[in-house]
């Protein structure tokens, strides 16, 4: 067991190793960081002395060696955007996409899996087939436009909710907007927005599954034994139903921490999707390695999780190593 | 043309100078980027610069309308070509209390002009800076500078003791190593820092303990960057923000319908212009051929004369620009009026052009233009394309984001990997040589940085070398007009036009700000309802 | 003469067997389940004949746009920002700008007739979704074979691959190798194959779910008496697999590819709100859209909700197959 454990978290670092390699190999394609920061009047001389400080002028595989270096000694660097380290920068952005993807993501559950359970159960009724297809219109839309949807109606048109930003934050140990009213009001459009994809995602696993729970031996027996449609659904079909769907849905927090990119951009939400993309238009190149490490670290851990609870649950595993994937 | 455009649109003023402001007055504004930290010599950019001027001062100050008033110099004088002697203002403290004297002009000079600062520019001919006494300072420079002054507004002063004390001498570049000053501020200027959290907030207040007397009724500004154009416009529409620039060209109606909101239009001193290889001797787009067709001047004045730029006024700018026959703006130091015209739009001359230059099919071309930096630039790009596929040239465009674009036009990696490109200029001094320097020229130590097409006069070149040294005014503006002529002449840049700025302000909250050219809100100036 | 009979009969046999198999299959697939509940479903033949107009209007599409928009030529910048045919509008300049048959639905701010530039659109869109599905296949199915097919070492070579590409969301992998392709191109044809460069990025973002799927259903296959005999008969093992491995997956890929083919036309989309994509000269669905979101406050709502309608109704009807598709295809639905 230990062995197992050992085995993956060495797999895991070769994979983070790895991603910190192809990413720092692309870096060089995303554009010049120095023309963004020295402004237009320096000379070529002093763009060339900034280069060297920051060491622009070595090969990539330099570069990558030098950030791998300073990782281990705990040190991620300085934003060359913001002048600060990027751990404090960073720092200050998590929490806000954390809240925002683990509200979206409950929301998905909390509407998800009844929408698929209903379309479940009643596989042939209208309301099932119209629920299906309107989901889909969510997956068929790209994310910026529904935002913006949802801006121009219901802040420009109703003035109902902020447009923009985290309004007012209530400090729990980390700036949150889980805690008052206004907190809601900036969160609710970004997590709607965010929510959709993974709102047809689930309701559509949740259905396919109850779909497959209840032609099992397992339900026709129950029902057989005369239990009632109630219990039937609910405390057996449901309950076998749900294990893949969090496991599904803990592996798409990854999916959704990539969706925030566009989300927070939107809706200028200061999470580590807006801390992004700001870093590629100026390639700030120690924020942009720092965040496709931690996404990489996010989904090995989560990785790492559900294959723990496979090898727990499934013993047939654990010759094999490893579970596909869906 | 567009002189009616660019009515000073000022909101009604209603100054409450001097009167007691009891309540809480706090202005929210916001624009498209945060700033980029504030140590005052990183990071030269635009609404990084306005900020720090909120907090630091120089010797002089550069009021809204781009003219020079004391600021923490009360005098000057000129001793002789090469020397001044400044006389310091008694009784100035920085914000943690420390008095303002002659050593702190030193220890700022010193720490300017270091390596990693991006601000050397201002004091680059400066050759020493000398202390008098506690409350006056002698500047003697390399050689005569015309300029000098113009520069003094960008050359922030420190305080000795708090660089000292917090062991935040050196630059280290913004980027590699965070300093003290990039996340702290001690100046002398009308506004504190409170908090800066970057991409969210800058928190001012004002300085209690200003020398000067207060033009704003604020209590506290914040500055809230959004990246958006269109959550920007909703934040203002719905009131969340007071101030935010730009206005996105098209919504000027929509926020001017706004009962609550309006748009302040006026002119700014950037120059757009396309820009030709003229160095290659093969184009990059004609591999194989040989041939460089825009080394002459026909077809880059066929291209010129295919561009109708009144129209591009019309529909793309709605109005808000000014068609421009020169590489600088009305407004910069030495600009020559009666050589800004521009060369007809005639596609029929431009056809003509082109043949006689031997290309009358044409010949294949890409223009590189950013799609992220200037008003409606990739519009513009756009727009120009279908003009210049009309009279014959295989176009294709190439609009990327701005990191892309200036590292594909400009000096670093492969140089200028460029055969046409947009770019936009204002100088950095208000001066007619930096544009010379920078854009119009090739021979020279620090030369030509963005010349990207490398265009090259013999007289041009000889020009602004003199006019760099000639304080004589008069002179001096001659040889300006002349490079300026010979440069339009020879069309070694097409130049489109200034864009104009746009507001939007909520006619509710605010009852005045001043507009100045250099498009950023200069807090000193702001009163609110 | 005998011999030469004894040789052509059984290529002319099999030729017919061919034939006689794909008509009988056909046959099977008109009287099958398949077809019974396709013809069943309305939303289903709703989607299946509007995905056929959108690809005959996407293929067809310099004959039956009323304009050439991609002949930017013919551009003009007077024509811009039109409304509508049945509207009209004041223009901040004081001029009454009335919609005009001749732009059924209005123009763009460069003057593109707005029904053409998303017929036109539609073609990219088209072109880039069918070509990044089809290489995400090929990769896919490619490793995906290997791995299950050879298993041990090649195959968790493979899988932790698959892993690190999993670990970066597809929509970063494709912004970053978009720039990188791009930029080791020579520079007189980057614009002409930036719709290449991004079929290959959002392509290799995506091959990922293929392999996987194929890896699973080799390993079952694999281990099948029927592959064991063709082995010991000597059978190369890249026939094999082609010949028995690859009909048996090709259920579960064909769903995939269809719900990835509108991920992909969406990808695109949202890759364009970046920044990066085809040239704005020649737009797809996407850019049209993130050029026309910008002039929505200020009332031109032609410009967004027209082309966004398209990449509804698009994407919605290729998911709604590939949905159908899906439980169709699931034996144990039926």
């Amino acid at each position: 067991m230990i062995a197992f454990i050992i085995r993956r978290l060495l797999q895991s670092l070769l994979v983070m190793g790895t991603v910190a390699f192809i990413a720092f190999s692309l870096f060089n394609f995303v554009g010049d960081p120095v023309n963004n920061m020295v402004g237009q009047e320096a000379t070529e001389a002093e763009r060339e002395y900034i280069r060297q400080l920051l060491g622009l002028d070595q090969p990539f595989y330099i570069q990558f060696m030098r950030f791998v270096g300073n990782v281990l000694q705990g040190d991620f660097g300085q934003s060359y955007r913001l002048g600060q380290p990027v751990l404090n920068v960073l720092g200050d952005r998590v929490p806000a996409t954390l809240e925002l993807v683990f509200v979206a993501a409950v929301m998905a559950l909390v509407i998800g899996v009844p929408m698929g359970v209903y379309t479940g159960l009643k596989r042939y009724a209208i309301s099932s087939k119209l629920m299906l297809t309107i989901s889909l219109i969510g997956v068929s839309l790209p994310t910026f436009v529904i935002g913006i949807m949802l801006i121009l109606v219901f802040s420009v048109w109703l003035n109902w909710l902020p447009s923009f930003g985290r309004g007012q934050t209530v400090n729990v140990g980390w700036d949150s907007n889980l805690f008052s009213l206004e907190g809601w009001k900036s969160m609710i459009m970004p997590a709607i927005t965010l929510c959709l994809f993974q709102l047809t995602l689930v309701m559509r696993l949740v259905r396919a599954e109850m779909l497959e729970v209840l032609r099992t031996d397992y339900v026709k027996f129950a029902r057989a034994r005369g239990l009632s449609n109630r219990a039937v659904h609910f405390g057996h079909a449901l309950k076998n139903t749900l294990m893949p769907v969090i496991t599904i849905t803990g592996l798409q927090v990854g999916g959704l921490i990539a969706f925030a990119i566009i989300t927070e951009t939107v809706f200028q939400w200061p999470g580590m999707g807006l801390l992004f993309l700001q870093a590629i238009q100026f390639v700030d190149i120690p924020v942009m390695a720092t965040y496709l490490l931690l996404v990489a670290l996010v989904f090995v851990i989560i990785n790492l999780i559900v294959d723990m609870t496979y090898y727990f649950v499934d013993p047939r595993l654990r010759t094999e190593g490893k579970g596909g994937g869906h | 043309m567009g002189a009616n455009c660019f009515g000073a649109a000022f909101i009604a003023a209603v100054l409450a100078v001097g009167t007691g402001v009891a309540d809480a007055k706090t202005f929210r504004y916001s624009t498209t980027g945060d700033i980029l930290g504030l140590d005052p010599y990183t990071n030269n950019e635009g609404p990084t610069n306005t900020m720090k001027s909120n907090i630091y001062e120089g010797l002089i100050h550069r009021s809204y309308d781009l003219s020079l008033s004391p600021g923490l110099a009360t005098e000057w004088t000129q001793v002789d070509p090469l020397t001044w002697e400044f006389t310091l203002r008694q009784g100035v403290k920085f914000h943690n209390g420390n008095d303002f004297t002659a050593d702190d002009v030193l220890v700022s000079y010193e720490r300017i002009k270091q390596p990693a600062s991006n601000m050397t520019f201002v004091v680059a001919s400066i050759d020493k800076v000398e202390k008098v006494d506690d409350y006056k300072v002698r500047i003697v420079t390399k050689y005569p500078d015309p300029t000098l002054l113009l520069n003094m507004p960008n050359f922030w002063i420190m305080d000795k003791e708090w660089l000292e004390a917090n062991n935040a001498m050196d630059i280290a570049e913004g980027a590699s190593v965070s300093t003290y000053a990039n996340l702290n501020t001690n100046g002398t200027g009308p506004f504190k820092v409170v908090e800066w959290q970057p991409d969210t907030q800058v928190v001012l207040e004002p300085n209690a303990d200003w020398w000067g007397e207060p033009q704003h009724n604020l209590t506290q500004a914040i500055f809230k960057p959004i990246g958006n154009d269109a959550t920007r416009v909703a934040a203002l529409l719905s009131g969340e923000i007071d101030l935010m620039y730009p206005v996105p060209l098209q919504d000027i109606p929509r926020v001017n319908d706004d009962p609550t909101s309006t748009v302040m239009e006026g002119p700014e001193l950037r120059t757009i212009f396309l820009g030709f290889d003229q160095h290659r001797d093969e184009l990059m787009d004609m591999p194989g051929s040989g041939k460089n067709p825009f080394k002459d001047v026909r077809v880059r004045k066929a291209f010129y004369q295919a561009i109708d730029i009144n129209l591009i006024q019309k529909r793309v700018m709605r109005g808000a620009s000014r068609p421009a026959g020169l590489m600088i703006a009305p407004g910069i130091n030495g600009y020559p009026k009666d050589l800004d015209v521009r060369f007809p739009y005639d596609p029929e001359a431009s056809k003509q052009l082109l043949a006689e230059a031997g290309y009358p099919d044409g010949f294949p071309v890409t223009l590189d233009c950013p799609n992220d930096r200037y008003v409606n630039d990739e519009e513009i790009c756009k727009a120009v394309v279908p003009m210049l596929k009309r009279v014959g040239i295989d176009i294709k465009l190439n609009a990327q984001t701005k990191s892309l674009h200036f590292q594909k036009i400009g000096r670093s990696g492969t140089p200028w990997e460029t055969s046409f490109f947009m770019l936009g200029w204002t100088p950095g001094s208000y001066d007619a040589h930096n544009p010379l320097m920078q854009l119009m020229t090739v021979d020279g130590e620090g030369q030509g940085t963005w010349n990207s097409g490398r265009f090259s006069h013999p007289r041009v070149e000889e020009l602004t070398d003199m006019i760099a040294g000639e304080t004589d005014v008069d002179k001096r503006n001659a040889m300006i007009a002349e490079a300026m002529e010979i440069h339009r002449d020879q069309v070694g840049h097409i130049t489109l036009h200034q864009q104009a700025l746009a507001w939007g302000v909520r006619s509710d909250t605010v009852a005045d700000v001043k507009q100045r050219p250099q498009n950023d809100v200069d807090l000193r100036y702001v009163t609110m309802k | 003469m005998a011999d030469s009979k004894t040789i052509e009969k059984p290529i002319v046999e099999e030729h017919m067997g061919l034939f006689a198999r794909i008509g009988d299959s056909f046959r099977r697939f008109l009287d099958g389940d398949i077809f019974y509940s396709f013809i069943h479903s309305p939303i289903t033949v709703i989607a299946f004949v509007v995905t056929v107009i959108c690809f005959v209007l996407a293929a067809f599409a310099p004959w039956l746009a009323p304009h050439n928009t991609n002949d930017i030529a013919t551009l003009l910048l007077d024509n811009a920002e039109l409304p509508p045919f049945w509207s009209s509008y004041t223009a901040s300049w004081g001029e009454e700008l009335h919609g005009r048959t001749e732009f059924l639905l209005g123009t763009d701010p460069d003057g593109r007739d707005v029904l053409s530039g998303i017929i036109f659109g539609m073609q990219v869109s088209l072109i880039v979704g069918f070509g990044s599905v089809i290489l995400a296949m090929a990769i896919g199915i490619t490793l995906g074979l290997i791995s299950g097919y050879i298993g041990g070492k090649t195959d968790s070579v493979i899988m932790r691959i698959a892993d690190i590409q999993l670990s970066f969301p597809a929509i970063l992998v494709a912004l970053l190798l978009f720039g990188g392709i791009k930029s080791v191109l020579p520079p007189a044809e980057r614009q002409d194959l930036a719709i290449w460069v991004l079929i290959l990025a959002i392509g290799v973002s995506n091959w990922v779910q293929f392999a996987r799927t194929v890896r699973g259903s080799t390993m079952v296959e694999k281990s099948k008496e029927y592959v064991q005999a063709a082995r010991v008969i000597g059978l190369h093992p890249i026939l094999i697999m082609i010949r028995h491995v690859l009909p048996n997956v090709m259920g579960p890929v064909l769903v995939i590819a269809t719900i990835n083919l509108a991920l992909a036309i969406i990808t695109e989309a949202t890759l364009s709100f970046l920044g990066v994509g085809v040239p704005p000269t020649e737009p797809s669905l996407g850019t049209l859209i993130r050029v026309g979101q910008q002039y929505l406050f200020s009332g031109f709502w032609w410009m967004t909700i027209f082309p966004a309608l398209a990449l509804v109704v698009l994407a919605l009807s290729v998911n709604l197959l590939g949905d159908w598709l899906r439980d169709a295809l699931n034996p144990k639905l039926r």
